[in-house]
């Protein structure tokens, strides 16, 4: 079922070229005129003039198909009644969309359907909109002569009624009873989503829709992305919601809160009740596709563990105790001032959220460097992608991805290293999937197999299977064939690159110790498929990479990038459109947290704290003097708190004990302070460890913006209140105006107003601007008034680019015979980050624990057999987790997800971290994996302490 | 702070920068990163190191960085 109010054009919009214009074409229908490019069906023609030709197989996000025979026309000068989806205008057509015959042809096709079709009160009884019955009522069709029950003493056929329904998916069902096999559904699942999960089986009156090998669609390859259930013109695929609550009144549009994708939704409602979401097709991210967690694990919005009174209490052993607003707020204040005052002004600081607004994460850290004084502030992407941010900085000169989504539809070859869009981007990997099956090439360079190495209708044409922790070296040897076999683009470096930076880089890779053949005993990866995947990108017209947090999360991280970077600039491969160096961001606001100056470092927009020029325009507009040296880091804020110079944390909307590396590390440096702030939805790992608590708000429940890995500004709107109380920004707020430091915003377009006066690539960014365009992507100045989907076009930010030197330096972390294994880390597509949202959902039926990953190889040496429970001890620590057994991992190396708090992942993670920006290596820690039969000690100990930590002592318990 | 972390960050940053064949410009590059990046209990941490034992723990470039640093701070003292 379309949104609520979306108007099916029946076809999709020609697709514009590449160069050049394409030719429009003016016909006539119906006595109308209307000019459209050539190539456009006639369906979409009509209803460009309003007029909405019947139509049951056809919809604006799939090919047209030709089944229904519903939306038949006559062409003057043309024989036959031939379908307006799949005939296209020709110049000075003359088309009639009704006539007496037409609606003879129709009318029958309509009876046909009805015949084998649910009555409108069983097939509507949930208020659910079925297009088949309104085709009927347009057409005046209400009764079929090929009636169910047999008709003048003519014995009823076959029909397909009363047959089972599918339930087994936890968000929507599948009723073949309401099923006219029009293929939506099927061509949904291969042209939108791209899993090809769906077929028809059977032939003629057998056939039906089937999910894999007659499978129920839980069982089945059913990636349950939703796509099919949008496509289904009956109610055949149906949301549970909608049928349990009914079809809501207003739809909404907001951004979606999971991946750095940053869909673009429509919140339908029925008052404050969310009945279902679903993706915008006029969204620029993601036209209208979306994924399980983003169209249907909304739930968590409402569970039953979300906190919404604040609470505070003395000793994190004492039960929390609920109050209100005031004496939360009033107590943090006093408890900081104490602080302050006894341990010093750089005693304190605050962590910014990824997963809260631009406005709210900007409000953060100036509440950290105006009232509390001090510039110790950071932020989640401390731990995933600040290297990108040093590295790009460095290089081309902006902290950001230098396309849009779209441009991968003109790649020609795509390099995908150390990510896994299929799970952590599923709707940009549909996307990267369409180009692909188009004919583009695919180099992935991942120490795992992925889906996307080989996967239905796609295969890569490389993976550079190599050992974790060896990025570098891998990059390396690849630039050694770009340069010593005459790939670089000569012209291309002259015109825009620093001559003597290339000059030190092209001896530096060209030395034979970089050499591939050199680099294998290092890598692991056969010299031959590092030249020919070297070939393939260095002579590709469009050369586009894509990474993620393989890259990032390493010692050498920052490194990377910058390899990342030097490939990309030798060769031509950035400043236009199919080309470039994308990070796909792993959180929705991991770009924006960073753009909006939550690194202790810099403020807006990527700016030294010590410029005195810039410093002194913050401290013009918020009428205090700032500090001019950077503060502390969140791995150092541990270590400061271990020391004791550090005492007090204000955490909104992240829940680093979790997530960060070391657990065992993180919660003694939490223990150590004497005041730490929790802002979240749910008592999270970190609030173990809390004084004070301030109930979250839910993306549903407040106002602001997402800027996604595309660095596009997308607006979050409220749906519903605050369960809270107050929206994120108005605690801090009130916390701000308890410490002395007055804020008196009423909204957060004032919060994004203030930003884009002081920040150089936002000042033409406002809600009005948002509104009228939908999204826009930094920058947005008087330069481009409109945004920037292409970076680096002409020169790059930085004037000329700059090669850096990345010589190949092994992690300090190594295995040795007592551990002989290396752990890597990663996501998968039904949850999401610590889990905190998707464990709180039915999302949790694909995937309820973490497991860890094993070679059978590894897994047979050790007696290990699937499904065992498995000790995994590392330098740091030891966890268990139940083992899989699988050869999508190399042999030497195990690899699990983190999204469970109690799988202990973190407990294993050490602190080694990039020698830039000290994000953790979680991508490497040696480990070795024995048999066990009971958890390790931390799990134990995590029971006990969760059962002693999170009680909370209600009014109601106190009287009894 | 505790000083074994502080100085194995320092030789991280210096490896990235062990490439440098002149070495002065490899420490002047290991000093503007550790200050423009690191908060000043942490630089005074690994300054007062430097000062009491003479940084046998610093590799390469990041002792000459580290001094470099300690002078500056002993001149503006």
């Amino acid at each position: 079922m379309h949104a609520l109010d979306f108007i099916d054009p029946g076809t999709p919009a020609v697709p514009e070229p590449a160069a050049g214009a394409v030719k429009q074409v003016t016909v006539e229908i119906d006595g109308f005129s209307v000019t459209v490019p050539d190539g456009t069906s006639i369906m979409r023609a009509a209803s460009q003039l309003g007029n909405q030709i019947p139509k049951l197989c056809a919809t604006s996000s799939l090919k047209a198909f030709g089944s229904c025979r519903l939306c038949l026309v006559e062409i003057e000068g043309r024989k036959g009644y031939p379908a307006s989806c799949t005939t296209t205008v020709a110049d000075g057509m003359k088309i009639r969309t009704q006539s007496e015959k037409l609606g003879q042809l129709r009318g029958n096709v309509l009876e046909l359907y009805l015949s084998d079709h649910p009555s409108e009160a069983e097939c509507c009884s949930s208020n659910n909109r079925c297009e088949l019955h309104e085709m009927a009522a347009a057409a005046g069709v209400s009764e079929s002569r090929y009636s169910l029950s047999g008709v003048d003493g003519i014995a009823a056929g076959r029909t397909h009624q009363h047959s089972s329904k599918d339930e087994s998916n936890p968000y929507f069902v599948f009723n073949q009873d309401a099923c006219i096999v029009c293929s939506r559904c099927v061509r949904a699942c291969d042209e939108v989503q791209g899993t090809f999960a769906l077929t028809i089986e059977g032939r003629g009156f057998d056939s039906k829709v089937s999910a894999s090998q007659a499978e129920s669609f839980l069982d089945s390859e059913c990636v349950s992305c939703g796509a099919c259930v949008e496509a289904c013109p009956t109610t055949a695929l149906t949301e549970k919601s909608v049928l349990s609550l009914g079809k809501a009144e207003q739809a909404i549009a907001t951004t979606c809160a999971y991946c750095g994708v940053g869909c673009t939704f429509k919140a339908e409602m029925k008052g404050e009740q969310v009945i279902r979401m679903v993706p915008y097709r006029e969204g620029h991210a993601n036209h209208g596709h979306a994924c399980v967690k983003g169209r249907f694990a909304y739930g968590y919005a409402t569970h039953a563990d979300r906190i919404t009174k604040p609470m505070i209490r003395s000793k994190i052993t004492d039960p929390w105790r609920e109050v209100s607003w005031d004496e939360a707020i009033n107590y943090a204040a006093a408890e900081f001032k104490r602080i302050q005052a006894k341990y010093g002004r750089d005693s304190v600081g605050g962590i910014t959220s990824s997963r809260c607004t631009n406005e709210e994460t900007f409000l953060v850290q100036k509440l950290v460097r105006a009232a509390f004084g001090n510039n110790n502030v950071d932020t989640c992407a401390r731990v995933c992608h600040s290297p990108t941010g040093y590295g790009l900085k460095n290089t081309i000169g902006e902290s950001a991805g230098t396309q849009e989504f779209d441009s991968v539809m003109q790649a020609d070859v795509i390099m995908l290293i150390g990510a896994n869009p299929t799970e952590g981007h599923p709707v940009f990997a549909s996307q990267m999937k369409r180009r692909l099956r188009q004919g583009a090439k695919l180099i992935v360079i991942d120490p795992r197999q992925i889906k996307l190495v080989r996967t239905p209708h796609i295969e890569a044409d490389y993976h550079l299977q190599l050992r974790p922790g060896t990025n570098v070296a891998l990059m390396n040897s690849i630039a050694h064939v770009i340069v010593t076999e005459g790939l670089a683009h000569d012209e291309y470096i002259t015109d825009r690159c620093e001559a003597q930076s290339w000059e030190k880089w092209q001896a530096f890779v060209s030395d034979p110790k970089n050499s591939p053949e050199a680099m294998e005993a290092i890598t692991g990866v056969p010299a031959m498929a590092v030249r020919a995947a070297a070939r393939l990108y260095g002579s590709a017209p469009n050369g586009a990479i894509y990474y993620g947090l393989g890259v990032t999360e390493h010692s050498q991280g920052t490194t990377m990038v910058m390899a990342i970077a030097n490939l990309a600039m030798a060769t031509g491969n950035l400043g236009r459109v199919g080309v470039g160096v994308n990070p796909l961001r792993g959180q929705n606001n991991v770009q924006g947290s960073c753009d909006m100056g939550s690194f202790p470092h810099e403020f807006s927009g990527y700016r030294h704290v010590s410029d005195d020029a810039v410093r002194a325009t913050f401290e013009s507009e918020w009428g205090v003097e700032l500090d001019s040296e950077p503060g502390l880091r969140i791995p150092n804020m541990f270590e400061a708190a271990l020391d004791g110079s550090f005492r007090a944390l204000y955490i909104q909307g992240e829940d680093i004990a979790q997530s960060d590396p070391n657990t065992n590390h993180v919660t003694a440096a939490l223990t150590a302070m004497e005041c730490v702030v929790v802002q979240d939805l749910f008592l999270n790992e970190s609030a173990k460890f809390a004084h004070v608590f301030f109930p979250g708000s839910s993306f549903l429940e407040k106002n602001g913006t997402f800027t996604n890995a595309e660095r596009r500004i997308g607006r979050v709107r409220k749906v519903m209140q605050p369960l809270g109380g107050l929206e994120d920004w108005e605690a801090t707020v009130r916390f701000s105006n308890a410490l002395g430091y007055p804020m008196s915003y009423t909204h957060p377009s004032q919060i994004m107003d203030e930003i884009a006066a002081l920040t150089p690539t936002f000042t033409g960014v406002s809600y009005e601007k948002l509104d009228k365009l939908g999204s826009i992507q930094w920058p947005c100045n008087e330069a481009a008034p409109d945004g920037t989907p292409t970076m680096h076009i002409g020169q790059f930010v930085r004037g000329k680019g700059k090669f850096f030197v990345t010589d190949y330096v092994p992690t300090r972390e190594k295995t040795t015979s007592r551990f002989p294994l290396l752990l890597t880390t990663g996501r998968i597509l039904t949850q999401y980050n610590v889990g905190a949202q998707t464990r709180r959902t039915l999302n949790v039926v694909w995937h309820d624990e973490d497991r860890l990953e094993i070679h059978p190889h590894d897994a047979d040496v050790r007696g290990i057999l699937e499904g065992d429970w498995v000790g995994i001890a590392s330098r740091a620590g030891e966890t268990v987790l139940r083992a899989q057994v699988t050869d999508r991992v190399q042999p030497g190396v195990v690899y699990t997800t983190f999204h469970f708090p109690e799988s202990g992942a973190n407990v294993v993670t050490t602190d080694n971290s990039d020698w830039a920006t000290n994000c953790p290596e979680y991508k490497v820690t040696a480990v070795q994996v024995v048999k066990v039969n009971q958890p390790s000690e931390w799990q134990k100990r995590y029971h006990e302490l969760t059962e002693r930590n999170t009680r909370i002592r209600r009014d109601a318990d106190v009287h009894v | 702070m505790h000083i074994d972390y502080l100085v194995r960050m320092a030789n991280d940053i210096g490896a990235f920068f062990a490439n440098e064949e002149d070495k002065k410009v490899a420490a002047a590059s290991i000093r503007q990163h550790i200050h423009r990046y690191w908060d000043p209990r942490m630089r005074s941490r690994i300054i007062a190191y430097y000062n009491e034992t003479g940084g046998g723990e610093l590799e390469g470039p990041v002792r000459a960085a580290i001094q470099q640093l300690a002078e500056e701070t002993a001149a503006k003292a």
